[in-house]
């Protein structure tokens, strides 16, 4: 009754690789990528976490090159205070980042940790064979394959699990690159990175608290809750941003998990010298936007001229502000006027993510552990403020003349604090006397933040800039929002 | 003489029922469906027949398991050949026969396909069949056939969503409506064609692409137990994996 039919059921990638397609007869002359058999001791290659690249092999000749990669099903942070059970080559999304040069020969290690739930294989798209190493590489749990393959194309690779249902293997995180370097190695650069783009479908809403599942109806109908790079929110920005010089050459190995969005990347202000598109030998020059398939990647290059913050997204630009899409690259160095002159606009642009999120972390725990001080909370209100309230009423909380109102000594705030919340949590708009000025302007609703956060924001602009008053508890913000009734996602 | 047979079938069953020794454990009784529409198998008209089976309350727990070995000191962990059962075997438990007590009422796992059939075969039982146990999982509290409530699928695809921590006890979440616990949300379970799924014109059907003929998207959630299934050896044994034992007819593949 046991029968020996390995047959993968490991997806229609693979899966259609390994059954229709044939693999092409090659003639008995190598192939051009083979430069024959390995030469030397075996090399362990080194992988790298994101947004790390592993140093150039900087080999002359073919090698064997032994690779173990082990797949962890965790639970991690998507957002802040949002967990989400990834699924993960290496422990991170992406995955490890493999560095190989063409001709060598690569056997291949994928081991699926005892504590796994799920069976998992990878398909690397720089492999010339059927299914690119997924039928080979079907793993259950607490158990390991092997296959070997000669890597004959250079270039940058996606790889990925095929293990069905392949689609929400992918959305949970299985896919990484592959770099595949052309035997001269590529042109020396200041700094390497990694950054891969994927979309995240969870049952609740865009940064809804809490642990949140895999939703198959909203990826099957491509509706993310979160597009990310690196996996999470906080993944490249504040602490964890990337940096560089003025003056130094930056290489982005830039990849798209998916499953299902193509990415349209874009750093904000700058041009990109070099796109490598799809690891090809031919480069475009001068590009702003490049294309990102999914399930695709390219290699991308840029001098930085002046200093300042640099922020990458996918240009279909909701997928930026509103779903994750913002990674950072700082440089430091001396303003060059005569290049650029002008002011930088980060808090604007960034949003909440340009803050230093710690105190947030810290009120949270606080929060949950019933030790929350009135200090904690100052600090993590402060943390919010920037750059989302502070966009309009100033970070020294005097607003704008005639436009935004002063939060700095406001009569107007400190006259009553449930007024004050509920004009937090449901805008207001129309005509207000605020020391004795009136304005006529609209603040939209800050529903989307949640009760801790309105509770910080208030306890702070109400004892900051000499205002003085009792803290504001995220429960009064709930009584608030609780009777309150407001259209569904007004703000945001 | 069919329904006699199956008659006399559902007879033998319950005779078996009073004598299995896991009586902590009884045997429950899920209709058949001649029709029955698989995810897997059978075609899209006909289905694949399914006869009358009787299927256990819940999956065999690590106490139940420890009966067994007792009884037949060759499944202890250590004596058992590495045909049989692969080196992780049974390493969660306290003792080469005993599981300790908090594991006591957890599903039995690291248990390879053929210590669990013979667990089964020590009760007279068998372990059920991909299309009985497909049959018996597609119900939910109320529904024999709940696969296109979107309410059961996102309950199947909630188990995925979470990594493997400790292990619930069983009977912690309520039955279905044939009266079975834990089918989903607890253990993956062994199958008695287990790796024969995917072989002759199953196995193009998936591999020529055929993954695509999965008609329904509720057909999702099934394809995650088949793929696990089908990643396996009989002597391998994984931590999210336990089983439980069946009896009745053997299930009738339709043939196209």
């Amino acid at each position: 009754m046991w029968k020996s039919c390995r047959c993968v059921l490991a997806g229609l990638v693979g899966a259609l690789l390994a059954f229709s397609a044939p693999a092409s007869t090659r003639s008995a002359q190598h192939p051009p990528g083979d430069f024959g058999p390995p030469q030397g001791e075996p090399v362990q290659a080194v992988l790298t976490s994101p947004p790390l690249v592993p140093p150039a092999t900087g080999r002359k000749k073919p090698a064997k090159v032994v690779v173990d990669l082990e797949v962890r099903e965790i639970e991690k942070e998507i957002s802040e205070g949002v967990s989400y059970t990834f699924w993960t080559f290496g422990g991170t999304v992406p995955g490890s980042f493999i560095r190989v040069r063409q001709g060598d020969t690569v056997e291949f290690h994928l081991r699926n940790h005892p504590d796994n739930k799920m069976p998992h294989n990878i398909d690397l798209h720089g492999v010339t064979g059927p299914g690119g190493g997924a039928a080979s590489s079907f793993t259950a749990p607490g158990h390991e394959s092997q296959f070997t393959f000669k890597a004959l194309n250079a270039g940058i690779y996606v790889y990925h699990c095929a293990t069905a249902p392949v689609g929400m293997h992918v959305a949970n995180g299985m896919y990484g690159l592959l770099l595949v370097e052309p035997p001269e190695g590529l042109p020396p650069v200041d700094h390497e990175y990694y950054v891969m783009q994927g979309d995240f479908y969870t049952v609740g809403k865009y940064r809804e608290r809490g642990h949140q599942d895999f939703d198959m109806q909203k990826a099957i109908d491509e509706k993310p809750t979160y597009v990310l790079f690196n996996g999470s929110e906080g993944a490249l920005v504040g602490d964890h941003a990337l940096k560089a010089k003025v003056g130094e050459t930056i290489r982005l190995f830039v990849g798209n998990g998916g499953p299902n969005l193509v990415s349209s990347f874009h750093v904000i202000g700058e041009i990109f010298d070099n796109v490598r598109y799809e690891g090809g030998t031919e480069y475009q020059h001068n590009v702003q936007t490049t294309l990102i398939p999914a399930g695709g990647a390219a290699i991308v290059e840029f001098h930085v001229d002046v200093p300042g913050s640099y922020v990458m997204v996918d240009h279909s630009i909701f997928r930026a502000f509103n779903k994750g899409a913002l990674a950072l690259l700082k440089a430091e160095g001396e303003p060059d006027k005569a290049i650029y002159s002008g002011k930088e606009v980060d808090a604007v642009y960034l949003g909440d993510k340009a803050a230093n999120l710690a105190p947030v972390s810290e009120a949270r725990a606080a929060a949950a552990s019933g030790t929350l001080t009135p200090e904690q909370q100052i600090k993590a209100g402060e943390a919010r403020f920037t750059g989302t309230c502070s966009v309009c009423h100033q970070a020294n909380g005097r607003g704008l003349p005639n436009v935004f109102p002063p939060l700095a000594g406001s009569d107007f705030l400190m006259a009553d604090k449930q007024r004050s919340i509920g004009i937090v949590l449901n805008g207001l708009s129309g005509k207000v006397s605020v020391n004795g000025a009136a304005f006529d302007s609209v603040m939209p609703p800050m529903s989307q933040l949640n009760d801790d956060e309105l509770a910080n924001i208030l306890t702070y602009v109400r004892n900051t800039w000499g205002n003085s008053g009792e803290a504001v508890s995220a429960a009064e913000v709930k009584a608030v929002r609780d009777s309150t009734k407001r259209p569904e996602g007004a703000a945001h | 003489m069919k329904t006699s047979a199956r008659i006399a079938g559902l007879g033998a069953a319950l005779l078996c029922c009073a004598a299995a020794p896991g009586s902590g454990n009884p045997y429950v009784r899920v209709p058949g469906n001649p029709r029955f529409q698989s995810a897997l198998l059978g075609d899209q008209a006909g289905g694949v027949a399914v006869a009358d089976f009787a299927m256990q309350d819940h999956p065999v727990t690590n106490a139940e398991f420890a009966t067994f070995v007792a009884a037949h000191p060759e499944w202890r962990r250590g004596a058992v050949a590495p045909l049989f059962a692969d080196s992780a075997y049974l390493t969660h438990w306290q003792s080469l026969d005993a599981p300790g007590e908090p594991l006591a009422g957890q599903p039995v796992t690291r248990v390879s396909w053929f210590a669990a059939e013979a667990y089964c075969e020590a009760q007279d039982a068998r372990l059920p069949t991909w299309a009985e146990w497909e049959l018996a999982a597609a119900a939910d509290t109320t529904q024999q056939d709940a696969r296109g409530d979107p309410a059961w699928r996102q309950a199947v695809l909630d188990w995925y969503s979470r990594p493997a921590g400790a292990l619930a006890l069983v009977r912690q979440s309520p039955a279905n409506v044939y009266g079975l616990h834990d089918l989903h949300g607890l253990v993956w379970e062994w199958v008695q064609d287990a790796n024969s799924l995917m072989s002759s014109d199953e196995a193009q059907k998936f591999c020529g692409g055929g993954a695509l003929t999965l008609r329904q998207k509720e057909n999702f959630a099934v394809l995650m137990r088949v793929a696990t299934l089908t990643s396996l050896k009989p002597a391998d044994t994984t931590r999210s994996l336990g089983f439980r034992c069946a009896l009745g007819f053997r299930c009738a593949r339709g043939l196209s």
